[in-house]
């Protein structure tokens, strides 16, 4: 086999209006985010980026472990949900704490060791989770891990919920409630912080896998296990790592969303888990970027449709969307690059 | 019969076959025909392509330039605005829902007429997405006409006539070999679901009629009265040949053998090559062969093709190719260019 | 019998016998044994140890609701055990069944539908509604099954588990927000009772009716699932979940016949739905959570994926577990006030132990505990010796997925 540059018949094959295409790539996502915006007004636009910020961090991780080892880790969105435990836990039952707290010299550091307690942790437990339960079962067929990875989620909700009972517990909104005014708008300060958050975490996840030589071993595995591991990749360290980082951010996702909404429950991870999955497969399952995107996108068409007063419906139109995307793009909005995953 | 095989009519046609992989092009604008009734082998050495191009011919993979047309029937080419596809399952149902919807707003239909729609809008959904599961040849022509392509998948080709075996073998392990077998007749057999709950004398008369038939395959390939042994206890050669039997099972026109001589020692070899030479002659099945080795296609081919970095090097009878100075070089790893 | 304890070869022989005899005989034995078994179980209910828990009319109620159990775990086994799909929405099925019998069986349904039927009819003519119902739950379930396998069966298996596990989620938030016509959280009330020519309709505290029609409910669905697993269907299905890619190199269409076992599974799912709901006599969404898949799937994976009897006896046994034996044991430590195990909930930490129990079994005993003998080599000689292979059909289909 020989590596040509792509050129020869493929031209002639160009369908019409190609040269259109890149153009339109620009052009549509630009109206569709002005659309939102004209629609839903800047309040709910950022609400809509909030909530979405939150699934596309943990949808990173569903997406990370599928490039990886092609397990749809069910017991992901109870990561997110453990997370949340773990940072209420700190913040208020360790120190404590259970208003918010004005002073920015206090608020810093205490967010800091929220983020870094929660992620330590989750990495930790999503580690010893691959470990145990996921990697005697590499060699398995496929429906073993799945069933495993199904039964692990559900002990994580029942470990929670005799531990924290089976209603809501409080976190303690530590994050003054402070509006930024833009024109009439008013904006949460602390939505902009979460978009913020996530955003950097994003980009640093790019990085990582972009620049860095643990990156690389992770494409790598992605892209062809065996020969990765001719090449001298140490799979099963790879394999860890991309389950520590997975299961940091949705740690992350787990103290965002605590700090947002002041409340958890032990079964969270269920329809986050069920979102996030979706904002996966909507990028292109395997592609972090996408999952991002998707993540994005589920986050508008939810507040959408509390908007338009389908508040009720709001998991039946993920799922429809779900299907539609399984339907008429199974490979996902960035899904061409599925093939030499990302 | 004419003596020359190559001068019948063709069964298969592949025209400028292109495969890619992102930027590597594993198989270059091949051009391909099989003449009914002989055997014809196409050889390279190792990444030259060979399997690429065979899972192309197979439907396991879609080219992404050229077309295969199988006895007549364009069978696999490059897929045409499929997506359109998706979206003409869809369309009738959500034209009906929508209708259904608006004589219900403008109060013209009373509520149970709604109802009614309704459920008609579920059961053409319904049928729509059967009908784009089995595919019936009729649905593929009409599409075409449209303008939608889809290669045919590798159960289609089956159906169409073509069997195959693989490379390194994949038998189905935890069955017997008779059973292996019987998987294979599956196109053959027409026992329904209804038939199955009810136990007809029709099914129960089919099955035995299979099984004897699978017998008789088995003692075809020089298996006889190793029905019952689990595959994964035969020996190496026994599995290569009950992977041919099982092909055969689907009654084929076209067979292709990928490699079938990988792994055998010269004796199972000498033997594999008598009972290919008597599929043909006996059964009349035109069979095409992938070889790695050359030495194993020599004795029996009527043509022998020559694949390198997945082009079309060289085609003629094996004394041509033998002496052909590209194969040399392809095969002796000259300084290529 | 000394004789048959004390050489174990001669048990084993036995046993062998009677497996080769059951074979051939299939559907007698299924009958003889269902007979068997419905017959030592309410004598068991009626005798000392048994009757000290509960009543004898409690045990035969309970026998039939773990008989609900049964069949759903019959009919995922077709689904995960014979097929090798994944669906971790099987309740969804179950509530499809469900309400559509309520709409036939009740006056709020009949009103949805414009028809009037069971308040102008005697209950015992209403109730005969029940036998068609539970062919027309089959159906209708099995039509929902094909609206969500089709478009989910021709990609790659592990999407069928997230999109089964979403639908099982959605269905009940369906029913909950669809209140026009569903009734909302009441879900929907005073169902008719089944009812048969000679015996009327049955009744709420006379336990035989129903215990007599689901042993034969049973006994028919499980003939029937063998004999489709027997036959070339069956075969298909196998060489699928084996090597799929082989299977379709054979002419199997393997998207349509993940497609039937699907729907099939579903199918079942839906004659229990009815059966139950014409057993509560009312319908409402909290019946259908995840938690039912969930126990569904745990009853399979114990009881050993691809036997049939195993899932059976498993789905049994955990239900009596759940609903007997937790029960017990919370009255027992509460009345001996015993330290520490008087304070936990039993029944609280069943769903913890099910999770436990698929995680182990998966890591340790794959094949269940009543494993079918195929699926057990296939298991094991799969973690032993991890063949190239797999990554070969791992990638043919992921190329399949992306047509």
């Amino acid at each position: 086999m020989t590596a040509l540059p792509a050129t020869s018949e493929a031209g002639a094959r160009v369908p019409m209006g190609a040269s259109l295409r890149p153009l339109l790539r620009l052009v549509i996502p630009a109206l569709l985010v002005v659309g939102a915006y004209a629609f839903m007004g800047p309040e709910q636009f950022v609400n809509a980026m909030t909530r979405g910020a939150i699934y596309a961090l943990i949808a990173l991780g569903y997406t990370m472990v599928y490039g990886i080892i092609e397990l749809i880790n069910f017991a992901h969105g109870d990561m997110f949900m453990m997370g949340a435990f773990v940072s209420l836990t700190f913040l208020g039952q360790i120190l404590g704490l259970t208003g918010s707290i004005t002073e920015i010299a206090k608020l810093a550091p205490l967010l800091v060791a929220a983020f870094f307690i929660s992620m330590i942790v989750m990495g930790a437990v999503g580690v010893t989770i691959e470990r145990l339960a996921y990697k005697p079962l590499r060699a398995a067929p496929r429906l073993a891990p799945l069933i495993t990875a199904i039964g692990v989620s559900f002990i994580l909700q029942n470990i929670v919920m005799l531990k924290y009972g089976p209603y809501q517990t409080n976190s303690p909104k530590i994050f003054p409630s402070v509006d930024i005014v833009i024109g009439t708008a008013k904006i949460p300060a602390l939505s902009l912080f979460i978009i913020v958050v996530a955003v950097v975490m994003m980009i640093a996840l790019q990085l990582f896998i972009g620049r860095t030589r643990l990156g690389r071993a992770m494409r790598s595995t992605a892209a062809d296990r065996d020969a990765a591991q001719l090449m001298g990749v140490n799979i099963n360290r790879t394999i860890a790592i991309t389950f520590l980082i997975g299961a940091a951010l949705a740690g992350a996702a787990g103290v965002v969303n605590g700090l947002q909404y002041g409340v958890s429950r032990f079964d969270d991870g269920f329809q986050a888990g069920l979102k996030a999955f979706t904002a996966a497969v909507l990028g292109g399952i395997g592609n972090t970027v996408g999952a991002a995107l998707g993540g994005f996108i589920i986050g508008f068409i939810e507040v959408g449709a509390t908007v338009m007063g389908f508040s009720r419906w709001g998991p039946a139109i993920v799922f429809g969307t779900l299907v539609i995307v399984l339907v008429f793009r199974p490979s996902g909005l960035l899904g061409q690059q599925l093939g030499e995953r990302a | 019969m004419s003596e020359n095989p190559l001068d019948n009519e063709p069964i298969l046609v592949a025209e400028g076959v292109s495969r890619r992989f992102g930027g590597l092009v594993a198989v270059n604008t091949v051009d391909f025909t099989i003449p009914e009734r002989a055997i014809v082998s196409l050889i390279g050495p190792n990444g030259a392509g060979k399997t690429t191009f065979f899972n192309v011919l197979l439907g396991v993979i879609d080219p992404t330039a050229g077309s295969v047309v199988f006895r007549g029937r364009r069978m696999i080419a490059r897929p045409e605005r499929v997506g359109f596809e998706s979206l003409l399952w869809v369309l009738p149902a959500v034209l009906l829902g929508l209708l259904s919807g608006l004589l219900a707003e403008a109060g013209i239909v009373s509520g149970r007429l709604v109802a009614l729609l309704g459920f008609l809008t579920l059961m053409l959904l319904v049928g729509s997405l059967l009908l784009a599961i089995i595919r019936p040849v009729w649905y593929s022509t009409a599409l075409e006409r449209i303008g939608i392509f889809r290669s045919a998948r590798p159960n289609d080709m089956v159906t169409a006539g073509v069997g195959r075996t693989f490379q390194n073998i994949r038998l189905f392990q935890n069955m017997t070999a008779i059973e292996n077998v019987l998987v294979g007749m599956h196109t053959q057999l027409h026992g329904n679901l209804l038939e199955a709950f009810l136990q007809t004398p029709r099914v129960k008369a089919e099955e035995k009629a299979a099984e004897r038939r699978a017998d008789d395959l088995l003692t075809l390939v020089g298996l006889h009265g190793k029905g019952n042994e689990g595959a994964r206890n035969l020996p190496y050669g026994d599995q290569r040949r009950l992977e041919i039997a099982r092909a055969l099972a689907a009654n084929p026109k076209l067979l292709l053998l990928d490699e079938p001589a990988a792994g055998m020692n010269p004796k199972e070899t000498l033997d594999l090559v008598a009972l290919i030479s008597k599929l043909r002659d006996d059964l009349g099945l035109t069979i095409l062969l992938i070889e790695h080795d050359m030495k194993v296609v020599m004795g029996i081919s009527d043509r022998v093709t020559v694949l390198d970095h997945g082009e079309k090097i060289a085609e003629g009878t094996p004394e041509q190719v033998r002496k052909d100075p590209r194969v040399i070089e392809a095969y002796l790893g000259a300084p290529a260019a | 019998m000394s004789a048959a304890a004390a050489s174990p070869t001669s048990f084993a022989s036995r046993r062998k016998r009677l497996a080769e005899v059951s074979s051939r005989h299939r559907s007698w034995s299924i009958v003889v044994g269902i007979a068997i078994v419905g017959t030592v179980l309410p004598i068991l209910a009626a005798i000392p140890p048994f009757t000290l828990a509960t009543p004898t009319n409690a045990w035969m109620d309970g026998f039939t609701n773990a008989g609900v159990f049964v069949l759903l775990a019959i009919g995922l086994n077709l689904v995960v055990g014979v097929a090798g799909l994944l669906d971790l929405g099987y309740a969804a099925f179950f509530a499809i069944g469900a309400y559509t019998y309520s709409y036939v069986a009740s006056p709020f349904g009949n009103s949805i539908l414009g028809i009037k039927f069971v308040e102008v009819v005697s209950p015992d003519i209403a109730g005969l509604v029940f036998w068609p119902m539970l062919l027309v739950g089959a159906l209708v379930a099995a039509l929902f099954g094909i609206l969500l396998g089709a478009p989910t069966l021709r990609l790659r298996g592990d999407y069928l588990a997230i999109v089964t596990l979403g639908f099982g989620e959605i269905v009940p938030i369906v029913f909950l927000n669809a209140d026009a016509v569903t009734n909302g959280t009441n879900g929907v009330g005073g169902l008719a009772r089944p009812a048969l020519p000679i015996i009327g309709s049955f009744s709420a505290l006379n336990p035989w009716p129903y215990y007599v029609s689901m042993l034969v409910v049973v006994a028919v669905v499980m003939m029937l699932a063998y004999r489709l697993v027997e036959s070339r269907l069956g075969r298909a299905w196998e060489a699928i979940r084996e090597d799929e890619l082989a299977a379709a190199a054979s002419g199997i269409n393997t998207v349509t016949a993940k497609l039937l076992a699907f729907a099939l599974g579903a199918s079942t799912a839906g004659i229990a739905g009815v059966f139950n709901a014409s057993k509560l006599v009312t319908v409402s969404p909290d019946q259908f959570t995840f938690i039912v898949s969930f126990t569904v799937l745990a009853m399979v994976v114990l009881g050993g994926m691809g036997n049939f009897w195993g899932v059976a006896v498993g789905a049994f046994v955990i239900y009596t577990i759940n609903n007997v034996l937790l029960k017990v044991l919370n009255q027992f430590f509460d009345q001996v006030s015993f330290p520490i195990l008087k304070d936990i909930d039993f029944i609280q930490l069943q769903f913890l132990l099910y999770g436990l129990a698929l995680v182990a079994m998966m890591l340790w005993r794959p094949e269940g505990l009543f494993p079918n003998s195929r699926r057990q080599r296939e298991l094991h000689t799969a973690m032993t010796e991890p063949g190239e292979d797999e990554l070969v059909t791992a990638e043919a289909t992921s190329e399949e997925g992306q047509r």
